[in-house]
């Protein structure tokens, strides 16, 4: 049963289908070992963005505050898709990289472990 | 008309006794329909799969008459408002420690009394869909105690809304602001279940097994920050809380006796109810450990003697109806060291939608952090926080510009780290009709995944405002220069740069300063050394 209802066969509607967002996708995003940003960060993104805007400028932008940003070599970063790491095609969209509406993309810096070492 | 009167006297009725006064009122009033069937006058008692075979089984726990009841509440009622007089005459206002206590009040009156004021809908809804008199009365009763409570805090917390900032529409911010979505929610999915649901959730897991986490620590917070206005309203509440407890008690056990197909059901709830709880409490454990000035005791503290102690023995008691532990119990245990810093860091990142303040712990403050988290906070935490201070003392305060992502069914931004690993967020997802659902816990996720049907409609603040939900009608997404953290905040009503924003130069504290004379907040001690 998916949910106990007084009434039979009860269903709900569901709040955020992508249709809601005017031609846009959620995509999640979280840097792995910097918690400063207390949380991953959602944005509304344009399904064709290519994936490598993320690396170039939608992600710098994002953590522009941290001290850590500077000095990430994108060229050893690693990604992950719903925790499963894999290996992007940075020409290809958000979408076509399996990233559809409410997906969450992880990317972890190799030698970068936050303000002193503390994940922040 | 001497006469007239004895005669009266002579043929009055016997005064019944208390006793039989209540039998009169409950039971007596549980009459038998003649032309409806009971199951259709109570149509929603039973859908929960909850069996009652006695509804005379059920015992009150507190049998009071509504003239006992009156007598007692009225006098509650005139000691609670000539004390909130003498406080306002006397400025009481400027006796807490220093402006930052506020906050608390705050954090309490938006987020806390509506949930009040949304128990006694809850329970006047529950109360209606019992068949059996007993559960109607106490539920009745109860409602009646929750108006009251509401009531007394609006009108306690009225008068700092005439010295400080961000008090002033609580009831329009509950509904809106992102962080009230919260507690908001919380009670929508109690009252929105069936009445067994709700009772169990509210009257027991919430009342009764979680209230010395919530309610208690604001009021002692209260008392140690020379609060006396908030004091009084706990008080004041307080003897109504402990018949709550012990109505609370009574529930399950009345459901656990009836029937054991009820047990399995109870057990769920119990664990779905605790968690839902648990998450809740997550404000009051930033509240205990960084927003009173004078600290009553840590939250790790306040966890270990109310919930691992007394809650331990609550279960222990528990176990001869075959009910154990809740759920997931350990991972809070386990969260006890990191809880509060990873939600004070939290506001600290979106104080600029919120209606209260924050900020930087004092050096003396971080020191009793370091002390009460030995484990923790010097590794984890301090480091930020330093971070942040530095680069408030080069004006460059660090605020988060960009929207969380939100559990899907505690509604909490994604802050949880791994049971085991405090530098890992804890991620959990399942689909769903298609689609991808994020969970802050495996407590949070199995919710969700036992009723799906209930959660998809979930009013999450961050994807509500991507889609357009919170700005005000004459707002225009499409006109240039289009500010939307502004048009949020408009929708939320918060006075900008009064309400919200760092602690450090708000108004308040200006306010606090000029008025009292007295320090907005601890003076650090490198600023005492550099003045001699």
């Amino acid at each position: 049963m998916s949910v106990i209802a007084a009434v039979p066969d009860y269903r709900g509607e569901m709040l955020d289908r992508q249709e809601k967002f005017h031609g846009k996708q959620l995509l999640y995003i979280g840097w792995e070992d910097h918690l400063m940003y207390c949380a991953p960060l959602c944005i509304p993104v344009d399904p064709q963005t290519p994936f490598g805007a993320l690396p170039k400028e939608i992600i710098p932008n994002l953590y522009a505050e941290h001290p850590d940003v500077g000095l990430i070599d994108w060229d050893k970063v690693q990604w992950f898709r719903s925790g499963q790491p894999f290996d992007p095609d940075f020409a290809a969209s958000v979408l076509d990289n399996g990233l559809g509406h409410k997906a969450i993309v992880r990317f972890r810096t190799p030698g970068l472990a936050g303000i002193q070492g503390s994940c922040s | 008309m001497t006469t007239n009167k004895s005669s009266n006297i002579a043929k009055a009725p016997r005064k019944l006794s208390l006793k039989e006064n209540y039998a009169l009122m409950t039971r007596d009033l549980g009459w038998q329909p003649s032309y409806q069937s009971v199951d259709k006058i109570f149509p929603h008692d039973h859908f929960e799969g909850i069996k009652i075979h006695n509804w005379e089984g059920w015992e009150d726990p507190f049998r009071l008459t509504m003239d006992a009841y009156w007598k007692y509440q009225g006098e509650k009622e005139r000691k609670l408002y000539a004390i909130i007089d003498a406080f306002q005459q006397n400025n009481g206002q400027f006796n807490v420690t220093d402006a930052r206590y506020i906050n608390t009040l705050k954090l309490f009156l938006t987020g806390v009394s509506p949930l009040e004021y949304a128990a006694h809908r809850g329970f006047a809804i529950a109360g209606r869909a019992f068949r059996g008199v007993g559960p109607r009365v106490a539920c009745q009763m109860q409602a009646i105690d929750e108006l009251r409570h509401v009531q007394t805090q609006i009108h306690t917390i009225s008068h700092y809304n005439k010295f400080f900032n961000g008090l002033h529409d609580f009831k329009h911010m509950h509904d809106r602001v992102w962080y009230l979505s919260v507690p908001k929610s919380y009670f929508d999915d109690a009252m929105s279940a069936g009445p067994f649901e709700f009772i169990t959730a509210i009257s027991f897991s919430f009342e009764y097994v979680l209230t010395n986490l919530l309610f208690m620590p604001f009021m002692s917070g209260a008392a140690f920050n020379g609060d006396m206005a908030t004091v009084t309203f706990g008080f004041s509440a307080q003897s109504d809380e402990s018949r709550h407890m012990t109505l609370g008690l009574e529930v399950v056990k009345f459901i656990l006796e009836q029937d054991p197909d009820n047990v399995p059901i109870v057990q769920k709830w119990l664990d779905k109810w605790f968690w839902r709880g648990y998450r809740l409490l997550t404000l009051v454990a930033m509240m205990m450990d960084y927003m009173l000035p004078k600290r009553v005791m840590s939250w790790a503290e306040a966890w270990e003697i109310y919930f691992e102690q007394n809650g331990g023995s609550l279960f222990r008691d528990l176990e001869r109806y075959g009910i154990r532990m809740p759920k997931y119990h350990e991972v809070a245990t386990k969260e006890k060291n990191r809880l509060s810093h990873e939600a004070w860091a939290t506001f600290y990142n979106y104080t600029a939608a919120t209606d209260f303040h924050t900020w930087v712990p004092s050096s003396q403050e971080m020191n009793w952090l370091s002390e009460k988290y030995p484990e923790t906070f010097d590794r984890y935490y301090r480091p930020r926080f330093e971070f942040w201070r530095e680069r408030q003392q080069q004006g460059k305060r660090f605020y988060n510009p960009t929207l969380p992502m939100l559990c899907q069914t505690c509604q909490i931004p994604m802050i949880f780290t791994e049971p085991d690993d405090p530098t890992k967020i804890c991620y959990r997802e399942t689909e769903y009709r298609g689609e991808k659902f994020h969970f802050c816990s495996d407590g949070c996720k199995d919710i969700f995944c036992d009723e799906p049907e209930k959660y998809v409609q979930a009013w999450l603040p961050v994807h509500q405002i991507y889609q357009g939900n919170c700005f005000l009608p004459d707002a225009d997404p499409t006109a240039p220069g289009f500010n939307p953290l502004a048009e949020v905040l408009r929708y939320y009503n918060l006075n900008v740069g009064h309400d919200n924003g760092d602690y450090a130069d708000s108004p308040d504290r200006r306010n606090w300063e000029q008025w009292t004379g007295r320090p907005g907040a601890p003076v650090e001690e490198e600023e005492v050394g550099k003045a001699a």
